[in-house]
């Protein structure tokens, strides 16, 4: 593999990795204030349509943008209400939102637009084109950085850089200001952030809003930035992969940069090359598709490292009475 | 105290939250230009009118049965299942190995068989996220959603490398000798002046699977395990008090519900496509989540849920048939469905007691 090849894997592997980056926050902020959320897939899939359709209608991307994070966040709110007001079992509110999206993006695409559930492509101001960075151009002769700059680093959609700025911002917020203090209080001791007479419903919300606007932004960047329009399904399994980088981060931000990278890493990979030969080893293409799942079962079963969970983690808080 | 009396709980709640689901169906409906009234019409007619129709409502009825009493016996023990899906997928490769590599004399022998290997890879499937959950304590929903995707990737590979025949294009294992061909409806209650169930998938291993409803039902309320199961899921420090291992019930109400989830190849890979294709559970592993919720984990409330649940597959086909609503419908209804039984339980739930416990106070 030459250094071209290589530059070329590594830049989809940023842009593969970036939707993965932004929904496995989302579900660090929930996760951490003790909301489970297995619908990170089916809010990502509903930003994904309605940014598509908004920005194909209007022809701003930055509409799109919004919409979309309006539909996630509507889910968002189901949530809320299933798993903090009504108390239910937040696993079973997240498989319902999952499949409230795919039936309902695909039934509102068709009303529509009539194209067998898809919105039609965007062209132009429909889609987030790729910014290219000061400088890139006249520094791409400089021998290795300057290709790795000019490729690499410039070059992506605004979203992309955004979903690595919220890297240390979710760091700084979770750890380093009063707000993330008592979010990751309402996770552990629930009962304790009552005492101090701190609302934990209102932190619940609040972290389950985060959620849905961190989901919307990774929606919409499927859809108008890494594709160019909507497509059933188009997830395919993204949400989850999330979650399972959410585990193998053990529930902390830069660890989670790292985890969709690697997996970001892996899907590169497996859409580049089929079968990998590895000296007479062949790996198959599915091996690939399966090792983001496989790790995570590995980490899981607590071989490298114990993944523990916020303690309060899917549990409704009771006042006491 | 009881806050409200035992009918209540088990007929009137499900019945408020499907009308509830129904209700907001029908909104959707409205919502893309459509009537509700001639949809449920044209559903109707083309799922329970003519009995090609019911073949298909108790084909698809087949598959929730199975995936419904999956989940719904990890429920008792409370553990959610959501692997369903990953333990059909490797039900339908023990189905097939079974099928293609033993000699079956007649099919009889052979849905025996192939039973109990697609059991067996079910079962299979389940036991490495059960055998975490109970000695690493690693969350049962987590793992079994990983292996629906390991199995998707399993069985991609498995078809397409070793299973296809060669020179064949599509990803599918050969066709199943037709000594192992199940009896359809059609076949069973078809006479030449009578033709019943013509073209329908319907076979005979809807039998099975109301066998598998009885099976569960003597399991849960008529046996030590299924008390044992029971009372792991109402309280694991008292199950524990009265000797009962957790580890063992868990693994133990993992395999059987996974074996469960793979008997619904039976149906699909067997009685259908007679050869294992890619994607040949279609979501019913999902369904059964749906299914079990609305037959609030008893085997005949699942057996109700998942003949509704057949004939909104059947009917959600009709629909996209001959209107413009898609099929995705249905996945709409089911999500209602899972949110209004499932996730906001407590929202009809409270109302309802408080009504029930203020009639009380009203009589006395």
């Amino acid at each position: 593999m030459d250094f071209l090849t290589l530059l070329q894997v590594l830049d989809s592997t940023v842009r593969l990795a970036t939707p993965l980056l932004l929904a496995c926050l989302a579900g660090l902020f929930s996760e951490r204030a003790g909301i489970f959320d297995i619908g990170l897939e089916g809010k990502m899939l509903m930003a994904a349509f309605f940014s598509a359709a908004v920005a194909s209608l209007t022809g701003s991307v930055w509409l799109g943008l919004l919409a979309g994070i309006t539909g996630s966040l509507v889910l968002s709110g189901i949530h809320g209400l299933a798993s903090i007001t009504f108390r239910g079992n937040q696993l079973i509110s997240g498989v319902a939102i999952n499949f409230l999206a795919a039936g309902m993006t695909v039934l509102i695409a068709q009303d529509w637009f009539s194209q067998g559930g898809r919105t039609p492509s965007l062209m132009g101001g429909g889609r987030f084109n790729d910014i290219t960075l000061p400088f890139a151009d006249a520094l791409s002769d400089v021998p290795i950085l300057g290709p790795v700059y000019a490729q690499l680093i410039s070059g992506h959609s605004i979203l992309v850089y955004v979903a690595f700025a919220c890297v240390p911002l979710s760091w700084w917020i979770l750890f380093r200001t009063r707000f993330g203090l008592r979010l990751r209080a309402v996770g552990e001791a629930p009962e304790a952030v009552d005492t101090a007479g701190v609302s934990v419903i209102g932190l619940r919300y609040a972290a389950v809003a985060i959620c849905g606007l961190l989901c919307g932004v990774a929606g919409a960047y499927l859809a108008t930035g890494l594709q160019a329009g909507f497509v059933k399904d188009m997830t395919a399994g993204r949400g989850y992969i999330a979650l399972a980088a959410l585990i193998f981060a053990k529930w902390r931000p830069w660890y989670a940069l790292a985890a969709c990278l690697l997996f970001g890493l892996l899907q590169a990979v497996a859409l580049r090359y089929q079968n990998i030969d590895l000296g007479g080893v062949i790996i198959p293409v599915q091996v690939m598709d399966a090792l983001p799942y496989i790790l995570t079962v590995v980490i899981l079963a607590g071989f490298v490292g114990k993944a523990i969970p916020p303690r309060a983690g899917g549990e409704p808080y009771v006042k006491e009475r | 105290m009881d806050k409200m009396p035992a009918w209540a709980d088990a007929v009137l709640v499900p019945l408020i939250s499907l009308i509830l689901a129904a209700l907001l169906s029908a909104l959707v409906i409205i919502a893309i230009g459509e009537s509700p009234a001639a949809a449920l019409k044209l559903m109707v007619e083309g799922a329970l009118m003519r009995s090609a129709g019911w073949g298909y409502t108790l084909y698809y009825a087949t598959n929730f049965i199975f995936t419904g009493l999956a989940v719904s016996v990890a429920f008792h023990a409370r553990l959610f299942n959501i692997g369903g899906e990953g333990q059909a997928t490797l039900g339908g490769l023990g189905v097939a190995l079974v099928v293609l590599y033993l000699p079956w004399p007649h099919w009889s022998l052979a849905l025996v068989g192939a039973s109990l290997g697609a059991a067996a890879f079910g079962a299979l499937w389940a036991l490495i996220p059960a055998f975490l959950q109970a000695k690493r304590g690693s969350h049962i929903v987590i793992t079994t959603i990983m292996f629906n995707f390991i199995a998707a990737a399993l069985l991609n590979y498995v078809l397409v490398n070793l299973l296809k025949p060669a020179g064949a294009m599509d990803p599918a294992s050969a066709l199943f000798p037709s000594a192992t061909h199940l009896p359809t409806f059609q076949q069973m209650f078809s006479s030449a002046d009578a033709p019943l169930f013509r073209g329908a998938p319907a076979n005979i291993s809807f039998f099975l699977a109301l066998l598998a409803c009885v099976a569960v039902w003597l399991l849960i309320w008529r046996t030590r395990l299924g008390y044992e199961i029971r009372a792991l899921g109402h309280s694991e420090s008292a199950a524990r008090y009265a000797g009962i291992s957790p580890v063992r019930i868990i693994i133990v109400t993992m395999l059987i519900s996974g074996g469960l989830s793979g008997m619904m190849a039976v149906n699909t890979t067997m009685g259908e496509s007679e050869r294992l294709v890619m994607n040949a559970t279609e979501g019913a592993g999902f369904i059964g989540i749906a299914v079990a919720l609305m037959g609030r984990n008893h085997p005949f409330g699942v057996l109700l849920a998942a003949i509704l649940f057949g004939f909104l597959y059947q009917g959600g086909a009709e629909l996209a048939l001959w209107t413009s609503i898609p099929r995705e419908l249905i996945v709409v209804i089911q999500a209602l469905v899972i949110l209004f039984t499932g996730a906001l339980d407590n929202m009809v739930r409270m109302p309802l007691e408080k009504l029930f416990l203020s009639m009380r106070k009203g009589s006395t």
